[in-house]
């Protein structure tokens, strides 16, 4: 008990800042009369989480290190997630703060700190090195997010979705913690390093691949990856805009996150069948193969037919899964950078689509593609920057998103044999996104108005539309800047515990 | 020295300074967006002229550090470093010089654009940049980069300024070329990943003396090569375009406005051709044997079916957009020759076609504007009231005919001459295509210039409203409409009398290419 007290608590700073930031606004939010504005709590919670970004970026240099028994770690890939996930929770925060939904919601507070408790929980997963810390961080990002998704309680949308949540994220845990079992169960031991050791001399590789499946399924819940994605487009479109910015973001790289931390750690050490010994990771190959290549179609497919202008985001961002999965499905050396590099410029982008769709949804009241109609007219430079995010999460080049999407592609063909096929339908599917984000485009700036024309961009919408854009345009034309980051990590080595 | 970087981008300070222009200032907004494209052609033609002179054009080199992708221990110091890189030869000398001409012309021209100019002026100036990087390029990813600003560029330009189904013709545009450019992007990611560099330079030396980087890094076999250069093909050949890829094309000829499609048949379908020239030809030589057969028959069939289609329409923007499709196919019969002359002609038949389809798309602006229909149905006799313009109109016909002693004729002939040399029957079917050429050419515009007088021609087909009083109204060339189409006849005459102008910069790029293809 007594190493517990002299751990170097110091490591887990970020978290400590998250966690005492949510204390004291839930404290604030009780004690604070009912009728006055919830406001400054969001941007007290932004600060907070901008705060951890600046500790987490501080111990870059820091060798890697654990603390409680090899529970928390503190390697160059927690750190570099974690400044993902601290950077989209600041930006969603920003959306918190201007939130106001028609119906009117006189308790709102709960919004900043639930989010917070929510990144807490990404943020732990993203430093778990042990199975039930993975389970426990990743459960309270998910109990956190169903009541963000729940929030608008007067809304029948909200409330439904809150409940589709619950019932698939419950049925995800379910299965991911059965394959945790297993894996408990061949091991004796719930540390990922002892796990990923005892594994190697392991022959029970039957076993193994089915707890490999059941983990993988509960994690594409998690992503929502096809053929588990259903969840998603009910959810976006019910939760508040703010909270689905936050899922969309937020808790894709969190499961990102945990499907490396997981399956990685885990299964690239344990040995396949077969006449050449390989590791069950690489025999699973074929099959992440096949979920990648079925979530980019179905998710840029499904796209084209939606009117709903958070469906629409939705599909896209399942497309955008597919496109992660297939980085991760290259499993070449490029594969945690180039994960890296797309999260990243994936959070900034989207975050500002978001970030301007809100505002629109806020004013119009409804969220169909036409109430983009004719924006350019009377407000030139938010179309301008929407019309910038579009073309990055289409990937065109000269914006963030061509620079991650080519990283991927360099990391599918880079290794023998190439995963050509993927690449061939990544490059497909993205001829098919331009469809739907160039309709969107044609909305803003050739069609004529017919609505009345929108107030300013409120101060937090407008901090992070600009973040946004300016991050999106810096990395499209000076990407070195993040390569530069990405560099400090010196490709993950540490990764493997 | 940036000289390249500042003749690229030099069109965005017009961008810079439209944006302070009033949306209402017509007059201003017309003149800034005409004036922005003044700098790059005097620094083209500035370059041009000092390379006539024996100016080494490697010396304009640029190159500046701009990403380095990963720098994993098992790497040479030079991997996986992408770099900005612009610089120039012979080749992308002369479609530079294009850009830039047809730029001020189309921006000339653009007068007759009444809505939305300021937005319009911008993007036709972003257009330019993309066009000019392209072909200045040294490398995969600048290329890349800025072909896709064309793409951008050129879907607001159709979508927002074009005609009736101008959505729709944009999204066709999109669509088609986004596919070819998603190809074309596989390929350049697979030779980065193999090759760790994306330097054409650098591509060129390491596809010749592979060198393994360690295990990581699978090395290129030949088959590899086959592959990546059938996908290069094939995506060039989408923008080019190549029969049955064409349908996008007619769509953009007939919607976008006709100075939009001045630079769009006189450069964008150019970059197809000079990336066929640049990678398929430079890269992979030893390769490029195996598929000049099946190039050269889809020259001739391209030759061919747009040729006789071009015979069947009754509307202007259609028979020349399938006389399009016909004359580059016979930049397809050049590349397939395979030898000095077609490679010669291919480049030729580009400059050539990429003038002339200019110069009858600023005269279709002007009829279109004049008399509100390009259907060759409705009009006929204008060269009573406006002989100057059918004039110029004639010449247009006869220089796409390929008239001895205008620039089309030296691309047709040295590209025939070129398969002639190695495969004679086909280029025999293909030369038929020139004989079409001359039929369709002539009946068109004789049609519209002689033909019936122009009431009797309305006056039978059931007049429009209005119709008759814009014949009436119809008057000749304006002296700025004149301009541009004085300016490409000029240079039309100029390159078909003496055509050393193109072969002299030209000279050492084909040398070298035709010893890379092994003499």
């Amino acid at each position: 008990m007594n190493d517990v007290w002299q751990s170097d608590w110091g490591m887990m700073a970020p978290e400590w800042i998250v966690l005492a930031a949510a204390i004291v606004l839930l404290a604030i939010d009780l004690a604070l009369p009912s009728d006055r504005s919830r406001r400054p709590l969001a941007w007290g919670a932004a600060a907070s989480a901008v705060l951890a970004m600046i500790a987490t970026a501080a111990m870059i240099p820091a060798e890697p290190a654990s603390i409680l028994h090899d529970t928390f770690r503190l390697d160059a890939f927690a750190k570099a997630f974690k400044l993902i996930l601290l950077a989209g929770g600041a930006l969603a925060l920003l959306l918190v703060a201007e939130w106001a939904p028609k119906e009117g919601s006189p308790h709102r507070g709960e919004f900043a700190y639930m989010m917070l408790f929510a990144l807490l929980g990404a943020m732990m997963t993203a430093s778990s090195g042990d199975l039930l810390a993975l389970f426990v961080s990743i459960e309270l990002l998910s109990v956190s997010s169903y009541i963000l998704a729940g929030l608008r309680k007067t809304a029948p949308s909200s409330n439904e979705a809150a409940l589709k949540y619950v019932i698939n994220g419950g049925i995800a845990t379910a299965i991911m913690l059965f394959g945790m079992s297993y894996v408990f169960g061949l091991t004796g031991t719930t540390n990922l390093g002892d796990i990923a050791r005892r594994l190697q001399e392991s022959n029970e590789t039957y076993m193994l691949a089915l707890a490999f499946l059941l983990l993988l399924i509960g994690v594409s819940f998690k992503l929502a990856t096809v053929p588990f994605h259903m969840w998603a487009p009910d959810v976006y479109e019910g939760a508040p805009v703010p909270a689905t910015a936050f899922f969309a973001v937020v808790s894709k790289t969190a499961g990102f996150v945990l499907l490396l931390r997981l399956l990685v750690t885990v299964f690239a050490a344990a040995p396949s069948e077969g006449r050449e010994p390989s590791s069950l990771l690489l025999s699973m190959q074929p099959v992440i193969t096949i979920l990648a290549g079925l979530t980019m179609i179905i998710g840029s497919v499904v796209a084209l037919r939606q009117r709903s202008l958070k469906r629409l985001l939705a599909y896209s961002s399942i497309a955008h899964a597919g496109y992660l999965l297939a980085g991760f499905a290259a499993m070449s050396w490029a594969m945690i950078d180039s994960l890296w590099m797309y999260l990243l410029v994936y959070t900034l982008m989207n975050i500002g689509a978001f970030a301007i769709i809100a505002h629109i949804v806020n004013e119009t009241g409804s969220d169909d593609l036409d109430g983009l109609a004719g924006l350019y007219r009377h407000r030139p430079l938010l179309a301008a920057a929407l019309g910038l995010f579009l073309l990055s999460l289409a990937g065109i080049p000269g914006t963030a998103g061509f620079i991650a999407k080519l990283y991927i592609f360099i990391g599918l063909v880079v290794t023998e044999p190439g995963h050509y096929v993927l690449a061939a339908v990544m490059a497909i599917t993205t001829v098919i996104s331009y469809v739907y984000y160039f309709n969107l485009i044609v909305q803003l700036f050739f069609r004529p108005t017919f609505t009345a024309p929108l107030r300013r961009l409120p101060a937090g919408l407008s901090t992070a539309v600009v973040l946004c854009a300016l991050g999106t345009l810096a990395i499209g034309w000076a990407p070195g800047l993040a390569y530069d980051v990405l560099a400090q990590f010196g490709h993950f080595g540490d990764f493997l515990p | 020295m940036m000289f390249l970087s500042l003749l690229v981008f030099s069109p965005l300070l017009g961008i810079v300074l439209l944006m302070f222009v009033r949306k209402t200032d017509a007059r201003m907004i017309q003149w800034l967006g005409t004036a922005a494209t003044v700098p790059p052609l005097i620094l083209a033609l500035f370059a041009f002229i000092q390379s006539g002179r024996g100016f080494r054009l490697e010396r304009l080199d640029e190159a500046q550090d701009w990403v380095r992708l990963t720098d994993l221990p098992f790497l040479t110091d030079a991997a996986y470093v992408i770099r900005y890189e612009l610089g120039i030869d012979g080749l992308s000398l002369v479609f530079i010089v294009l850009t830039a001409v047809l730029a001020t012309l189309a921006a000339l021209a653009s007068m007759l654009v009444k809505t939305e100019k300021k937005g319009y002026f911008l993007w036709l100036l972003a257009l330019e940049i993309g066009m000019l990087g392209v072909f200045a390029a040294a490398n995969f990813v600048w290329f890349f980069l800025f072909l896709e600003v064309t793409l951008v560029a050129m879907f607001f330009l159709v979508g927002k300024w074009g005609g009736f189904e101008r959505e729709r013709a944009a999204y066709s545009y999109l669509l088609y070329n986004g596919l070819g450019s998603a190809l074309l992007l596989v390929v350049i990611a697979v030779l980065i990943a193999r090759t760790g560099t994306a330097n054409f330079a650098l591509l060129h030396e390491m596809l010749h003396n592979p060198v393994a980087q360690g295990q990581w890094i699978a090395p290129l076999t030949g088959e590899g090569r086959r592959w990546l250069l059938g996908g290069l093909l094939l995506a060039f050949a989408v923008k080019l375009p190549a029969v049955p890829l064409h349908r996008w094309l007619i769509r953009v000829h007939v919607e976008a406005p006709p100075p939009v499609v001045m630079l769009h048949a006189g450069v964008l379908l150019k970059i197809a051709a000079y990336g066929m020239i640049r990678f398929g030809v430079g890269l992979f030589p030893d390769e490029f044997r195996a598929f000049a057969g099946a190039i050269a028959v889809f020259g001739v069939i391209n030759v061919l079916y747009g040729a006789l289609l071009a015979l069947r329409q009754r509307e202007l923007k259609r028979v020349l957009a399938y006389s399009s499709v016909s004359h580059m196919g016979v930049v397809l019969i050049g590349l397939g020759a395979l030898n000095e002359a077609g490679i010669q002609g291919a480049v030729f038949q580009s400059v050539a076609h990429g003038l002339i389809s200019a110069l009858s798309f600023s005269l279709v602006g002007v009829l279109a504007h004049r008399i509100g229909t390009t259907d060759i149905n409705r009009l006929g006799g204008l060269a009573k009231a406006m002989p100057l313009f059918s004039g110029y109109l004639l010449t247009a016909a006869l220089a796409l005919l390929g008239l001895p002693g205008l620039a089309g004729f030296v691309g047709e002939f040295t590209s025939f001459l070129g398969l002639f040399q190695t495969k004679p029957a086909l280029a025999a079917v293909g030369a038929l295509g020139l004989i079409l050429a001359a039929a369709y050419s002539l009946k068109a515009v004789l049609d519209i210039t002689f033909g019936r007088d122009r009431k009797e021609a309305v006056m039978g087909s059931r007049p429009a409203a209005g119709e008759i009083e814009a014949h009436r109204a119809a008057v000749d060339l304006r002296g700025k409409e004149a301009a541009p189409a004085f300016i490409l006849v000029a240079l039309i005459v100029a390159v078909g009398v003496y055509p050393q102008l193109l072969a002299a910069p030209l000279a050492a790029v084909v040398e070298t290419m035709m010893n890379g293809l092994g003499g």
